[in-house]
């Protein structure tokens, strides 16, 4: 199961209407978002069922037809885009695919026939498909875009220095907690590494579970991974260890690994069998202090009290020398096709898109995520919303997630059974190391 | 009527092997279009789907490529994905275990117990008809849908096998059990199709080598074995072959439990997991899959030349 | 030797005595008692998944599973909803029949061509056809894949316009496996029926197409009626394909469909029961309603007929 992109997708995965006992009544509130959302899908199934055009490519104009490829498949989302798309007062047809297929599928897509404007993410693969000449150079629409801070902007350079790609939505890593549990034990937010050890054996002197783990699907240890490098070893190196620059058995690496065991033995049991959806309940139900995970954890906890309740601080310091300026902050946004067949249109659209109008629009889906730009509206936003807006505001530098920051490939294939294998058997670190640095060899060279 | 007369073998397109029933005939014009046609056209399906993405896979697998781009940015480095697959990739041996685990799993406790069941059912039992409908109902559900419904039975906190034992084991999730878990599963409905195979067998056996059998004072026990077994060898090889190749092919419930990891690796799931979706190890891959059809390739001549040899009779 | 003459008396007759006192046996009991349990053991799984489909999930993470009460229809209902489960059977019917339509067909003639007349490459040929059958699928995808992704198809074929993700290209897939079982055990078929028919028929004139629609073929309904029964359980059970050669959600038979409703599904168990059985129900009704014809097809490929 993927990282989740959307409030709906927390919708879908809700206990089942039946269930009364949490003393909200969601089964009204499901039949009507299905509703709501079958009849918005048949109708924009209709629109998709078009298909992808043949035809070459042109100069196009704003007043023709610009295609948009969107992975926001499940309904609100849908919803939330398509008021997006129309106020932008150009002619959109969307092309709808369920996102989890759209990002496997990406390659495919690309190389085939992919329509003018399509949905993204910053990181790795967004600069690699620019260096293979897939995505157009959003350059001239950069100089007008207003609202991005420049680790935005740096986020969306391909490696030429052009930038290829426009955010839309952003939500940061954290260690995330409930205000009322910590409020009633008295806990405080460690500032440093020590100072969460400290506070991770006070809970479970209190009988809690100190940090929430779970990693059945493979890619949620890999938000620790990235956290802890950042922590021990600063953004730099972090960049060029994912670049397959820097080695994975070097000394620097191993102090990752090793610290990681140190904090193991503070991890919720058996992460290896559980999903992040249980582990983000089990801090709902305070069983455990704290959880490190994306904003999107808020997607467990019900609308209302419980989501109010939620809170995160940053992972805290570890070198006094590096600080905690380095976070984690995935960026959903928009690419261009190399070849569009109506650039114009699309670089309009593009241009709209960057916009905090457009945001604003997009964010009503989701409660979990931000406006990339400081200049959405962020008056309706929740508390959490406002603390990540500041969270990432002042961030020095934003790192991407694991999966997104290196080759896919390597993330998928030897990151994932690697990092598996170390929380099975995290003392043998020189040998998990070596065989991720020959793996790397092997994968890099090309 | 048998003896029509035969047209000489040299306007004839088949040539004249003695076959037992002597079938030299004559085909015209228009018959050996629609002859070359049914043969033709099935014969390339099968080649295009099946023969030339084989041959395609080893070729591949000799090469480095991300799949991004055209054959013109496919690199040629010998064997190197192999030496990587032996030495450079720490799923492999342990799929490579968990196949050889499945395959002897298969063995010892579905296919004689299939066996066994079989034996049971042929001795003219009054509710055949319900014994033989329940050990044959997992055979035609799907191996991913079996993972679903034992998942019902196997899970930590909703599980019946948790709920009566008391433990808090997560059989799918701990890679300590899950493996079992999960042949125990596919077990389920293995010894069902190979029961099916060796009554149908052994309704075939002659009775009267049974009776002689008894005659003599054999007992049933060991009847079974020095008289039926032997005579059921071409069953006992299909049973062999088939169990060889489903634990080759297992897939479909290890990919929905976890996506082969932590435990449920398999070669199988391994090759796939190179391939689809974004993770482009494309010569990679085909290395891992060439190795899957040289074991296949094996035991599938095995079963041809057991078969043939015996349409040759 | 009289025990000779016992031994060839007709079943009939011995029976009657031997019947009424292995009966009584109380090995014979035994034997009764170690099958009905077992076979009531091998079905629980199902019948556990039965109970609980139709159990409120609210009474039971009240009362655990072992338990019993909470009744309810509302599961099959909700799965059927969640699932889209009418969009997917459609898709699965879409893919099903003209699989094993075009399968048997294709089989057919193949078996045809062999089982009539000799050619050098016959074994050959079936050889080609059954180790098809036997390859372990994962060792295919990626050259299966990449040239998916780059056959065109005309628009009104596939929507993708592409072999990638269209129902064409899963049916294809399908043929092309499964024709080897089928062309290999049609032809054991076809090499029994009386050769005098067709001799008969070729003097009277009967072309190819004749022989083989107006004779053949009816005379191997019973072999084709426990194919398809058998065909229709597979390529309905097909899993890997359909994951792999189909991208688009909505375009997903409905065994593949199943993996991506685990997220939809994963808390409530029941709902997950009521999924599966609706799941299974259709092969579940071909197999009782045609287990003979099922059982049948099986031993036709395995037994020498």
């Amino acid at each position: 199961m993927s990282r989740p992109r959307s409030e709906s997708e927390y919708l879908a995965r809700l206990t089942p209407p039946s269930v009364a006992a949490a003393g909200i009544s969601r089964r009204g509130f499901l039949k009507g978002t299905l509703g709501a959302g079958a009849a918005v899908s048949l109708s924009s199934l209709l629109a998709a069922c078009g298909g992808d055009d043949k035809g070459g490519g042109g100069g196009g104009s704003a007043s023709q037809e610009v295609t948009f490829g969107s992975n926001q498949s499940d309904a609100v989302p849908k919803k939330a885009y398509a008021d997006m798309l129309a106020a932008s007062g150009l002619k959109v047809r969307v092309n709808t695919v369920e996102h989890e297929v759209f990002q496997q599928n990406i390659n495919n897509y690309l190389q085939g026939n992919p329509d003018d404007v399509f949905t993204w993410f910053a990181g790795y693969r967004m600069r690699f498909f620019a260096a293979q000449g897939l995505a157009g150079d959003l350059s001239d629409i950069w100089s007008g875009l207003s609202g991005f801070t420049d680790a935005f902007k740096q986020a969306s350079t391909g490696d030429d220095g052009k930038q290829y790609f426009v955010p839309l939505t952003t939500y940061p890593w954290a260690l995330f907690y409930r205000k009322s549990l910590w409020e009633e034990r008295g806990y405080q937010p460690p500032k440093t590494l020590d100072e969460l050890v400290t506070l991770a054996k006070q809970m479970q002197k209190d009988g809690l579970t100190p940090i929430a783990f779970a990693d059945k699907d493979g890619w949620p240890a890999m938000g620790t991974f990235d956290q802890l490098n950042l922590r021990i070893n600063g953004y730099q190196f972090h960049v060029d260890l994912m670049a397959g620059k820097k080695a994975w058995d070097s000394a620097e690496v191993k102090k990752v690994f090793d610290t990681w065991r140190g904090l193991l033995p503070y991890h919720q049991k058996d992460a290896l069998g559980r999903e992040w959806q249980e582990a983000a309940r089990s801090l709902l139900k305070k069983e455990s202090g704290m959880y490190l995970l994306g904003m999107f954890v808020g997607q467990e906890f019900p609308k209302g009290k419980e989501q109010e309740d939620l809170d995160f601080f940053a992972f805290p310091e570890i070198d006094p020398s590096i600080g905690t300026g380095a976070i984690e902050a995935p960026i959903d946004g928009f690419m261009m096709r190399a070849d569009p067949k109506n650039e114009e249109g699309a670089k309009q659209l593009l241009k709209y898109l960057g916009t905090a109008k457009a945001e604003n629009t997009a964010l009503k889906a989701d409660p979990t995520v931000i406006g990339a730009s400081s200049e959405a509206d962020s008056a309706s936003y929740t508390g959490l919303q406002k603390k990540a807006v500041e969270f990432i505001g002042s961030a020095e530098s934003i790192a991407q997630f694991l999966d997104r920051d290196t080759r896919p490939d390597f993330a998928q294939t030897v990151m994932l059974p690697g990092i598996q294998t170390f929380l099975k058997n995290p003392n043998d670190v020189d040998g998990l190391t070596k065989s991720l640095e020959s793996q790397k060899k092997s994968i890099f060279t090309s | 009527m048998s003896d029509l007369p035969t047209v000489p073998a040299a306007r004839a397109k088949a040539p004249a092997p003695r076959r037992r029933r002597g079938r030299r005939v004559q085909v015209t014009g228009t018959d050996r279009v629609f002859l070359v046609l049914m043969v033709a056209i099935p014969t390339l399906l099968v080649l295009g789907w099946v023969w030339v993405p084989a041959i395609a896979s080893v070729v591949l697998s000799f090469a480095r490529w991300s799949g991004v781009g055209g054959l013109d940015t496919i690199h040629w480095i010998g064997a190197e994905n192999y030496k990587n697959v032996f030495t450079n990739y720490p799923p492999f041996y342990p799929a490579l275990r968990h196949n050889l685990i499945w395959l002897v799993f298969l063995f010892v406790l579905p296919t004689l117990f299939g066996i066994f069941l079989a034996v049971l059912l042929d001795r003219e039992l009054r509710f055949t008809r319900f014994y033989q409908t329940a050990f044959f109902l997992p055979v035609v559900l799907s191996l991913a849908l079996i993972g679903f419904i034992w998942q019902l039975l196997y899970s930590r906190d909703q599980g019946l096998l948790n709920g009566v034992l008391n433990t808090q084991i997560d059989w799918y999730g701990d890679s300590r059990w899950n493996l079992w878990a999960v042949l125990v599963a596919a077990g389920w409905k293995h010894a069902g199709y190979i029961m099916l195979l060796y009554l149908a067998g052994l309704k075939g056996v002659d009775p009267s080598l049974r009776e002689a059998a008894a005659v003599d004072g054999a007992s049933q026990v060991r009847a079974f074995f020095s008289v039926v077994l032997p005579v059921m060898r071409p069953i006992n090889i299909i049973v062999i072959v088939v169990t060889v190749i489903e634990s080759l092919r297992a897939f479909d419930i290890v990919w929905v439990i976890n996506k082969g990891t932590n435990g449920l690796e398999l070669i199988s799931t391994l090759v796939t997991q190179n391939v689809v979706g974004e993770a482009s190890r494309i010569g990679f891959g085909s290395a891992l899959a060439t190795i899957m059809l040289v074991i296949s390739l094996v035991f599938i001549t095995i079963f041809l030349s057991t078969v043939m040899r015996g349409e040759r009779r | 030797m009289s025990s000779a003459t016992t031994a060839t008396r007709p079943q009939a007759a011995a029976s009657t005595t031997t019947r009424a006192r292995r009966r009584r046996s109380p090995a014979r009991i035994v034997l009764y008692v170690f099958v009905t349990l077992t076979a009531l053991a091998w079905l629980f799984p199902v019948l556990w998944a039965l109970l609980n489909s139709f159990r409120d999930y609210h009474y039971t993470s009240l009362h655990g599973y072992v338990s019993l009460g909470g009744f309810t229809v509302e599961n099959y209902v909700h799965a059927w909803q969640q699932g889209e489960f009418t969009r997917h059977f459609l898709n699965s019917l879409i893919i099903t029949v003209p699989a094993v339509l075009l399968t048997l067909f294709l089989a057919s003639c193949v078996a045809f061509v062999v089982a009539r007349y000799s050619f050098r490459f016959n074994l050959l040929l079936l050889g080609l056809f059954t180790a098809a059958n036997l390859l372990p699928q994962q060792a295919l995808l990626i050259p299966l894949f990449r040239a998916y992704r780059e056959i065109p198809l005309p628009l009104w074929m596939s929507d993708s316009g592409r072999l990638l993700d269209s129902y064409w290209g899963l049916i294809l897939v399908n043929v092309a496996f499964q024709s080897g079982f089928c062309a290999f055990v049609l032809s054991n078929y076809m090499k029994a029926l009386p050769h005098e028919m067709f001799e008969a028929a070729r003097v009277d004139g009967a072309g190819v197409p004749t022989q083989f629609f107006r004779i053949t073929l009816p005379l191997c309904r019973p072999a084709l009626a426990a194919l398809a029964t058998l065909q229709v359980t597979w390529i309905y059970n097909e899993f890997f394909w359909a994951t792999v050669l189909m991208q688009s959600g909505s375009k997903f038979p409905i065994t593949s469909s199943l993996n991506n409703l685990r997220g939809q599904f994963f808390t409530d168990y029941n709902l997950l029961s009521a999924g599966s059985i609706v799941i299974a129900l259709p092969v579940l009704i071909v197999f009782f309603v045609l287990q003979k014809q099922f059982v049948a097809g099986l031993t036709l490929g395995s037994t020498k007929g």
